[in-house]
């Protein structure tokens, strides 16, 4: 018996109301066990999954999804030539133990279901969202957080030596779009000032600091080696607005900058941060403990500092280089009662710190991708994540969340740019377990029930349209090899290619 | 018995069986059937099972018929870290899964837990490649005195432990601990994937 569901928008509120009876916080309009008009589908039923975005969680869903539904057919779009997103390009290059899951996603992109699509943004400007939806059964969106968070501060955008944390790391991890960041590094004052207190801001720091010699035996691109290695950088301070406690800084990286030879750690002011630290949580009290235990000795010839408490009100230049920043000033802020500290105000009291080079690294935030909008998917621009429940992309009524069918997503884009591989990991098994049982539970995905679905043979012929070539996995092996033979001339263990037209004249 | 052209898998399989199986001569069609779970006499129940190390994959619930079996070309033979054990000298290890059902596998001194559950196609990741940084290898030693005979983690691996969900008194990741004599009969439990996943969770 064919019964085909309505679109759930197009559901009277009546029908909805019925069902607050279930979770109240999440109805699943596409799913009730045990309703009898959902039918189940065969494991073997054609299933085509679109997925946007070659990172992490982009990956990790493929595989959850071909180990519990061989058969599913899996088309991977990506925007750059190249695939990993921030595995590639934001995982530091000083830790490549953290890239190793590139060969689970290699083992992937080469399973006999799995096509992937590189070289092809999806948008207005290049192949439009709304020519994927006929195609396939499922999308799932997973394309990041591309654009960082900004302070909007006086003088910001204006002074040069304000860089974004994330174009920093793009810039000496070989991102294309940040391949002329050219930061100055051989201003003669020597310090760095990287606001914000996440990993990415430790990362930052630790590459400023870490010697040259070092990173040269990493993939750190070689224009940004030659850059690092003229660098005057001496000092660099971490600034954050909360207390150590509320820093989210994860202890291998601060263990790590602890460790770095010839750096000294100025100590944190006993009257700052916790001395005892037996009443804490694990974590928290291991991390408290390494910063409290510090370096052996300071200052050194290179030294780093964290300064909690401070939020930066302005970006100042002398007067005698108006162009360029020569100072921050900060205003002084205490913790809210009764908030545990989560909350800052400011005290009215300030003070000027001097550095001619400034990282903002206060986050990153997703963005709709155009035409998805249209296609019924609702985006948070206040938190910038798509709005979804558990992975499944919900449009939020006052009755609950109503299920947009045929649209998942996972990753940074689903629950805002915060977390390890391992906790993307899960996410993106979350969101494979999701698409998986849905689809075997018979609930309505885009199209009918019965559809078939072309996919890549059929996107195909629209996207010979854009002009863009499409970069399959056969011509990312042939970049690839191409970036570790450059690389083996200079005994690094890949060279990559900073621009995609070097990348595209391989393919 | 020549190996068969074209069929580098059953070659490989050939050189696996003669190499450790088998002895020359024997055929390859006769001898290396599917082998069958022996049933501990230790541990009964329906789940329990025991596994000599390369001698057979436990047949995981998500493996039930509504899924098709995966062909998969890497197979735990190609994972190649784990040793065969001696025979006299197999050290067991029990894994109980997050749905609750228990595998034993008798495993060589020196081999660690990531590798023998990734070998036994068991649901557990080693998105580092067992280089100690990360935390998907998490696992959850269920006898506190077993957990006080395994070597304290270091440093690296309590960084790595700080980070991973449903932290317990003795939790290890699983990379780091490796089969010994006076672990014999080690049992861990592999943690519940969470869900419900918020941004808050990762703060």
């Amino acid at each position: 018996m064919k019964y085909i569901l309505r679109h759930p928008l197009t559901r009277s509120a009546a029908w909805r109301s019925q069902r607050t009876s279930c979770n109240p916080r999440f109805i699943n309009t596409l799913h009730q066990p045990g309703d009898p008009k959902v039918a189940s589908r065969r494991a073997d039923a054609p299933f085509r999954l679109a997925i946007i975005g070659s990172g992490p969680s982009g990956f990790y869903t493929a595989y959850r999804v071909q180990s519990k539904l061989p058969t599913a057919r899996i088309d991977m779009y990506e925007a750059l030539p190249v695939p990993f997103g921030l595995v590639r390009f934001g995982v530091a290059p000083d830790h490549p133990e953290v890239k190793f899951c590139i060969n689970k996603f290699d083992e992937v992109a080469r399973h006999p279901n799995f096509t992937y699509i590189g070289n092809t943004p999806i948008g207005s400007e290049s192949l439009p969202f709304s020519s994927l939806l006929p195609n396939y059964n499922a999308i799932l969106l997973s394309y990041g957080a591309s654009k960082d968070k900004t302070l909007n501060l006086p003088g910001e955008s204006i002074l040069s030596g304000i860089h974004s944390a994330r174009a920093f790391v793009g810039w000496y991890n070989g991102l294309p779009e940040h391949r002329n960041l050219n930061p100055d590094l051989e201003r003669s004052d020597g310090k760095a000032v990287v606001i914000g207190q996440g990993n990415v801001a430790l990362d930052v720091a630790r590459i400023l600091l870490t010697g040259v010699d070092e990173l040269r035996k990493t993939d750190i691109t070689e224009y940004a080696l030659e850059a690092l290695s003229g660098s005057k950088i001496k000092e660099v301070e971490v600034v954050g607005r909360r207390g150590p406690l509320q820093a989210a800084f994860t202890i291998k990286e601060v263990r790590e900058l602890m460790t770095l030879p010839s750096v000294g750690f100025e100590p944190v002011p006993p009257s700052i941060i916790p001395q005892d630290t037996s009443t804490l949580p694990r974590a928290k009290k291991r991390l408290m403990d390494t910063i409290n235990k510090g370096t052996k000795s300071y200052p050194l010839e290179k030294n780093w500092k964290l300064s909690f408490f401070s939020s930066p009100t302005a970006f100042l230049s002398s007067s005698s280089n108006p162009g360029q920043l020569s100072h921050i000033r900060f205003e002084k802020t205490a913790p809210v009662e009764g908030t545990n500290g989560d909350k800052v105000v400011g005290t009215g009291e300030h003070k000027d710190v001097y550095a001619s080079l400034a990282f903002r690294s206060i986050g990153y935030k997703s963005e709709p991708i155009s035409g998805m909008i249209e296609a019924g998917i609702p985006f948070d621009e206040k938190k910038g994540v798509v709005c979804n429940t558990l992975g499944r992309v919900a449009r939020p009524t006052p009755e609950g969340d109503i299920q947009v069918p045929g649209m998942y997503t996972t990753g940074w884009v689903r629950r805002g740019p915060t977390g390890i591989i391992a906790s993307t990991m899960m996410d993106a098994f979350d969101a494979g377990d999701n698409i998986v049982n849905d689809w075997l539970s018979g609930v309505e995905f885009l199209g009918e029930q019965g559809d078939v679905r072309m996919g890549w043979e059929a996107v195909k012929r629209e996207h010979s349209n854009i002009g863009l070539k499409a970069v399959h996995w056969s011509d990312w092996d042939k970049i690839d090899k191409a970036e570790k033979e450059r690389g083996k001339k200079i005994g690094k263990e890949r060279e990559k290619f900073g621009t995609e037209e070097e990348m595209m004249a391989i393919v | 018995m020549p190996p068969p052209r074209g069929s580098s898998i059953l070659r490989n399989l050939q050189s696996q069986c003669s190499n450790r199986l088998f002895h020359a001569g024997d055929s390859i069609v006769t001898r290396c059937p599917r082998p069958i779970p022996t049933r501990s006499p230790v541990q009964p129940g329906a789940h329990n099972r025991t596994f000599t190390t390369r001698t057979l994959r436990p047949r995981l619930p998500f493996q039930s018929s509504i899924y098709l079996r995966q062909f998969s070309t890497t197979s735990y033979l190609s994972h190649g870290h784990l040793t065969h054990p001696k025979p006299g000298e197999e050290l067991k290890v029990t894994f109980v899964t997050k749905e609750g059902n228990e595998f034993t596998f008798e495993v060589a001194e020196g081999d660690n837990l990531l590798d023998i559950g990734q070998a036994h196609d068991l649901e557990m990741e080693g998105a580092c490649g067992g280089s100690c940084a990360c935390s998907t290898c998490h696992v959850i030693v269920e006898d506190q005195e077993m957990y006080d005979l395994l070597e304290e983690p270091d440093d690296d691996e309590n960084d790595m432990l700080d980070l991973a969900f449903g932290l317990t008194e003795t939790s290890r990741l699983g990379c780091q601990v490796k089969m010994k004599k006076d672990i014999d009969g080690l049992k861990v439990k592999l943690p519940a994937m969470t869900r419900n996943l918020q941004a808050s969770d990762f703060k």
